[in-house]
């Protein structure tokens, strides 16, 4: 045989990916990706909003604790560029912490919860019998737990910097879900033909699942942690808005939100530039999410066009 | 043919291009096709995979995505179809033209009822009201014989087999007495033995409604037993056209010759096959000239410069410059491809005197049945396998031949597993797998290797094709720059280049997927060689290099195959001995020529008969067996002989002779003392007709 | 069939033990009742505390097993206790199962069959305009926060009052209190003050809706069985209406099912933000005011409408799709 050349994989209908040049799978989903528009402005906005959150604080004189007595209330202006609230507090120091806050809070609480469901989905999936069974029961146990609860009663007794307690909460109620799928697609996977070979091979169940399992399983998971950065901001807003969440003198854009709505109609700026920008920035990562979903999942365009089925495929349904 | 009339449906210069998604570039299936069809008359397309065909035959229904772009023309009886508005050529659609599709599962709509289903075809083009169209639809699933048709009705389509499924889909083709009937790939999903069902059923429906055929396959063999005339179709164009016997004996195009040369075949044993080198090209970047000049060796630098038309006398037209010549030599494949030359066999003692590589004896595996997706219940067992035996020696070929449920992933799964079996015994190299210990099992499995039927689905997409090679190795334990040091050795005696290595498997085509499969299983010079359908999934002309290569390997390195198939031509060409499974038994087997030339078991026998030979000659000639029904649900374990209930011979039987097949599992017999072909038949010597 | 229902029953009770007395146990410890009592003016003995504490059976010097013992027995026998104010639990879970109802039945129908509808719809017109601009409407909802779209309803409103010089639209509560007149005007009252809580959810039933729709329909539109309705004859408009939507919903049951008992849960933020005082709004207030009793009986709620939806979910799937029936 020649140089390797692509072949279409669906028959009849040859896709791009039989260009002749073959790209890695890297190149390719960065190809898609940029294709996408609404992933890049997301991207775009929240690398914006990182910077904003971490350098911004050094632009301006005044830090997020300080009050100014003689400006309460005052509309944006030079010195305070977001204007103050009611205690004279600049608004700008104080966004940008809580946005700091936000932002850290979401990311730790994706990370933890994608790992947490990676593992248990992926034993459960793979090992089935007992240990799915516990493992299930455990996943089943925190479904109908009054994670609410849990966390409106816990968080109010942490001590400021307990934030840290906060996330781990949020992240404790927020795998589940996830974890379940990975089980579902575990359970595909292990019948898939490459599983079954490196089993056949003497290749060790954890080995398995480290090398071929999560690998398949890792384009769900990113495009899941993604949404689940979103998700987190919006409980920590939800939770801190109701007071559950974040404690003064710490700020969250939660807590600037829960605290502005009732200024909002006669201060706006209290209130619209922590929200805005929880908006943008959950926007913004959901954007990406679907992106990466597109670029990352392959039968996520090529299922959307009516392809006829190759023969090869229908005969691997014989066997 | 060669009469004037105007031909029923006539598609001149049909192109085919899909609009990129977003920024990729447009690509080009079809490529200027021509084709006629006379009413009455079956057409044969035939084409491997990326070739167009099935794009044809959706371009003459309009129902290609919304993607595409057709250009050039339809028509039928005179009428253009190209360009029509979708109201219009809804009227057209299942009432003069319709079609069959390849994969009847997905073809029918999952939540509605068979007989609605049906129904609805004849509702939408007749005025008639719901009780008489679902009365004919009982009479159309009456007539492609399915049982008991009004039960059938209220049947989903997931209730039905695969079989049944085709037979339905042709009744719903046929609701309406259209003019054209297109077939695409309509069997290739399904089982030799239902295939032959369905092909039978095709033709009575044909008979019934006049219409004429497109049957759309890459299967020669198909083509040679229904057609009529064939269209040969390369990178998305027409090469050769011809009534089918002109085509199958004096091809005119070299392709043509090539996919002949190819095709192993039932009436012949083994020996080299003639691979066509190279791969179909990629059709969004075609070189200027013949496209398939890159893998001819007929090629000149003429061939480079203009791509050939369709030309020659209007019975028979190739395109080729060189079909003048082809037509006049009248060469075999193998006098102008070049064929490997195999080094001897290595052993040539007596089998007696060869020591066992697998001996297994009354393997029985059951499985519990549930019902229910949701609400899952245990309802009963499944008898997977029940009383598989059979024994393979070294550097020997053992081929294993059964349809869909016979048991044949569950053999080999059960021997894969080296554990012990749910009941009988497994011997692996002497060595019992129910009393390994676990280092045991995991030093054993070194010499027990497995090829799957999907190259693509065994090879994890996330690795690198090297990694992928050295994991056998790494699993035992072998030193990692140990490892890494054989892999280029590994890949060049595949046949594929060791500075591919750190490439991924979606960079290769089928057939060398399949061959860094058997690189992977050869990493730990294996013993025994277990093949689960390796070449299923792949185009006949990479399917014969595929082939060559297992053959190769075992004259050189005195391999052992356990070699799975459905298909009876791949096991007579590369298979020293075959094993043949019905219903979780092995019902017959023995040395390959003796059981293939005097089949003892009514199974076997029908098996061979249903298999098309690439001969339109011997085809027609031949008679043959039809088996009916469906093989039954394992579910329930049956008294006396499995296969009573499809059988022939049973059949024919009084009533008296028939208690042995009613009360007695027939045990496997040897067909005469120390002979090697055994059968598991009461009545082995029963002539049929 | 009855035994795998049964064994089923018993998993879930197992689930909704544990997690109740999970709940009774964390309340109990956290949330202090005594304080209540203790803040009234005039402040109350600590005897008289202690006897209106152990009344309501939530007396934190009794042991909690022994608490749990006794709120579950009132259980048993379908009593859910008495809340800090002294009232029937029971009653006022009822009243709000109400409010909650009353509230959210028609925004949740709304969202649900039109989100449906825009999702189907966007499938199809997939990457034009339409599409596109469903897209990103759905996308900026769904990344805002409820009280973020209470808040421009509210302001939307009160820029339509200002301009009619009436008060069109009422946003508080749900009913004006005392209103005189027959049937109709009291009709017209319920239908203003439901208008703002029905858009805030419909529009984020529609968001939430129209994309998972949008996917199981392209999922669908590239199928098999689509064009086997195309080349029998139908028009691409039947073969989507009649084959494709149908098929498309059936991944869709899961969301049905949480939503139509989630119907019954309430919706915290906009009870909170509207008024209403249903089952949503009695979660977070019953937290605030430590009334033990209520915040369990709010949890051994929330965590049988999971536990139902669960069973709904799998029941609806399967009466949609007969692939999965038994």
């Amino acid at each position: 045989m020649g140089d390797a050349v692509v072949t279409a994989v669906l028959d009849e209908v040859p896709v791009a990916a039989a260009a002749p040049a073959p790209a890695s799978r890297g190149r390719l989903v960065l190809a898609r990706l940029l294709a996408a528009p609404g992933a890049l402005v997301g991207l775009a906005v929240v690398v914006l909003l990182f910077l904003l959150a971490f350098v911004g604080p050094y632009l301006t004189q005044w830090h997020y604790t300080d009050i100014d007595y003689s400006a309460l209330r005052e509309p944006p202006s030079g010195t305070h560029w977001f204007g103050t609230g009611g205690l004279g507090q600049d608004v700008y120091a104080q966004t940008l912490r809580g946005l700091q806050k936000s932002l850290i809070i979401g990311l730790l609480v994706a990370l933890l919860s994608t790992v947490a469901a990676g593992l248990v989905g992926s034993c459960a999936g793979y090992f089935g019998g007992w240990a799915d069974r516990l493992l299930m029961f455990f996943v089943d146990l925190m479904l109908v737990f009054p994670s609410f609860l849990i966390i409106a009663i816990i968080s109010p007794r942490l001590q400021s910097g307990g934030w840290i307690a906060f996330v781990v909460l949020l992240a404790a109620f927020n795998w589940m879900i996830t974890a379940r799928v990975v089980r579902s697609m575990t359970i595909s996977l292990k019948e898939r033909e490459f599983v079954r070979a490196a089993r056949f091979m003497g290749v060790r169940p954890l080995r398995i699942i480290w090398r071929h399992i999560l690998p398949n399983a890792a384009s769900y998971l990113i495009v899941d942690a993604t949404i689940a950065v979103g998700a987190a901001v919006m409980s920590e807003t939800a939770l801190s808005y109701f007071g559950f969440g974040v404690k003064a003198p710490d700020v969250s854009l939660g807590t600037l939100i829960a605290n502005g709505t009732d200024a909002a109609p006669s201060y706006p700026w209290m209130f619209y530039f922590a929200a805005g920008l929880l908006v943008l920035f959950v926007l913004a990562v959901n954007l990406i999410g679907d992106g990466l979903r597109d670029a990352l999942d392959p039968t996520a365009e090529a299922g959307r066009r009516r392809s006829t089925r190759s023969e090869r495929k229908s005969r691997q349904g014989k066997a | 043919m060669t009469t004037v009339t105007s031909p029923l449906l006539a598609v001149r210069d049909l192109r085919v291009d899909f609009a990129g998604n977003r920024k990729r570039a447009r690509t080009t299936a079809v490529r200027g096709v021509d084709l006629t069809l006379a009413r009455g008359e079956t057409l044969g397309i035939v084409g491997e995979s990326g070739s167009g065909k099935s794009v044809t035959a959706l371009a003459v229904l309009g129902l290609l995505p919304g993607t595409a772009t057709v250009r050039g023309s339809v028509e039928l009886d005179g009428r253009e179809l190209v360009g029509l508005p979708g109201n219009e050529l809804a009227r057209i659609r299942g009432r003069r033209i319709s079609m069959v599709f390849q994969d009847p599962l997905s073809a029918f709509t999952p939540v509605y009822r068979i007989g609605d289903q049906i129904a609805e075809a004849v509702q939408v083009h007749q005025k008639v009201d719901k009780a008489t169209g679902r009365r004919r639809a009982a009479e159309l699933l009456d007539l492609v014989g399915i049982p008991d048709p009004d039960r059938a009705l209220d049947s989903f389509p997931h209730e039905f087999s695969g079989g049944m499924r085709q037979r339905a889909m042709i009744a719903m083709a046929v609701a309406n007495d259209p003019d054209v009937l297109l077939a695409d790939e309509p069997t290739t999903a399904l089982d030799v033995t239902i295939q032959a069902q369905v092909l039978d059923v095709l033709r009575t429906a044909q008979r019934e409604t006049g219409a004429a055929l497109v049957l759309v396959s890459h299967d020669l063999g198909v083509i040679a037993q229904m057609a009529d005339r064939v269209a040969v179709m390369y990178a998305g164009r027409v090469v050769e056209t011809a009534g089918v016997d002109d085509l199958f004996t004096a091809p005119h195009h070299p392709y043509t010759l090539g996919l002949i040369g190819a095709v192993p075949r039932l009436d012949r044993a083994g020996g080299p096959l003639v691979p066509i080198p190279g791969n179909p090209p990629a059709l969004n970047a075609l070189p200027p000239g013949c496209p398939f000049a890159a893998r001819c060796p007929l090629a000149t630098d003429e061939c480079l410069v203009a791509e050939p038309a369709l030309a020659g006398p209007v019975d028979h037209q190739a395109a080729c410059i060189r079909a003048a010549q082809l037509a006049e030599t009248r060469p075999a494949p193998s006098d102008i491809y070049p064929v490997p030359v195999f080094p001897p066999p290595a052993t040539a003692a007596p089998r007696a005197t060869l020591p066992p590589v697998l001996t297994i004896s009354s393997l029985r595996k059951t499985f519990p049945v549930l019902k229910g997706n949701v609400f899952k219940r245990k309802v009963g067992e499944v008898y997977a396998v029940d009383g598989v035996s059979l024994d393979i020696r070294r550097g020997e070929t053992l081929g294993l031949v059964g349809e869909s449920g016979s048991g044949k992933s569950t053999t080999l799964f059960e021997i894969l597993a080296l554990g012990k079996p749910e009941g009988g015994r497994i011997e692996l190299l002497g060595q019992d797998t129910a009393t390994l210990t676990r280092s045991a099992a995991q030093q054993l499995r070194g010499q027990l290797q497995i090829v799957f039927q999907d190259p693509m689905a065994s090879l994890d997409p996330r690795m690198p094709i090297g990694d992928i090679i050295a994991e056998p190795l790494q699993a035992l334990g072998t030193d990692r720059a140990v490892s890494s040091a054989r892999i280029p050795a590994l890949l060049s005696q595949v046949g594929l280049d060791p500075a591919h290595a750190s490439r991924y498997p979606h960079e290769f085509s089928g057939g060398q997927r399949q061959r860094i499969s058997i690189a992977r299983a050869l990493a730990v010079s294996p013993e025994l060689l277990v093949l689960d359908e390796p070449v299923s999934a792949l185009d006949v002309s990479i399917q014969a290099g595929v082939l060559n290569l297992l053959q190769e390997l075992k004259a050189s390195l005195g391999l052992a195959y356990l070699f799975v198939s459905h298909d009876l031509s791949v096991i007579r060409h590369l298979a020293d001995r075959v094993s043949v499974m019905y219903l979780g038994r092995t019902v017959e087997q023995g040395e390959i020529s003796a059981v293939f030339a005097a089949p003892r078991h009514p199974y076997t026998r029908a098996l061979l008969s249903a298999v098309p030979l690439p001969d339109p000659a011997a085809e027609r000639t031949r008679t043959r067996l039809l088996l009916p029904g469906d093989p039954p649900s394992p579910t329930s374990r049956p008294t006396g002989c499995a296969f009573r209930p499809r059988c022939p011979i049973y059949a024919t039987l009084g009533a008296e002779q028939r208690t042995p097949c009613e009360t007695t599992p027939p045990a496997l017999t040897e067909a005469a003392p120390e002979a090697d072909h055994a059968a598991a038949c009461h009545y082995p010597t029963v002539e049929l007709v | 069939m009855l035994r795998y229902l049964a064994k089923r029953l018993a998993y879930y009770l197992v689930l909704l033990i544990v997690s109740v007395f999970l709940a009774y146990a964390l309340s109990s410890a956290a949330l202090n009742p005594r304080s209540y009592f203790e803040n009234k003016t005039p402040r109350p003995s600590a005897a008289s505390v202690d006897r209106q504490l152990t009344a309501l059976g939530i007396n934190d010097h009794t042991p909690v097993v022994v608490r749990f013992g006794h709120w579950a027995d009132g259980l048993v026998h379908g009593d859910l206790g008495q809340s800090i104010h002294n009232a029937s639990v029971n009653a006022d879970f009822g009243r709000r199962l109400w409010v909650s109802l009353r509230l959210l039945v028609i925004g949740s129908l709304l969202g649900t069959v039109l989100g449906v509808a825009a999702g189907a719809w966007g499938a199809v017109r997939q990457y034009r305009f339409s599409d596109r601009a469903l897209t990103i409407f759905s996308f900026v909802l769904l990344s805002s926060p409820v009280f973020l779209i209470a808040l421009f309803l509210k302001n939307g409103a009160i820029a339509v009052n200002q301009a009619s010089g009436h008060q069109l639209i009422n946003f508080t509560g749900y009913e004006t209190p005392g209103l005189a007149g027959g049937l109709g005007a009291h009709l017209a009252d319920w239908g203003v003050h439901l208008l703002l809580p029905t858009l805030s959810l419909a529009l984020t039933g529609i968001a939430t809706y129209s994309r998972y729709q949008r996917s199981t329909m392209l999922d669908v539109l590239g199928s098999d069985y689509l064009r086997t309705a195309e080349a029998k004859g139908l028009t691409r408009r039947q073969a989507l209406l009649k084959h494709g939507l149908r098929t498309a919903v059936i991944p869709m049951s899961t969301l049905f099912a949480y939503n139509i008992l989630g119907i019954f849960t309430g919706a915290t933020f906009t009870e909170v933000i509207f008024g209403w005082h249903g089952m949503g709004e009695w979660f977070i207030s019953s937290i605030y005011e430590n009334d033990i009793n209520a915040v369990v009986a709010v949890n051994l709620f929330t965590a049988v409408t999971i536990l139902a939806s669960g069973f709904l979910a799998d029941t609806l799937h399967a009466a949609l799709d007969p692939r999965v029936r038994a």
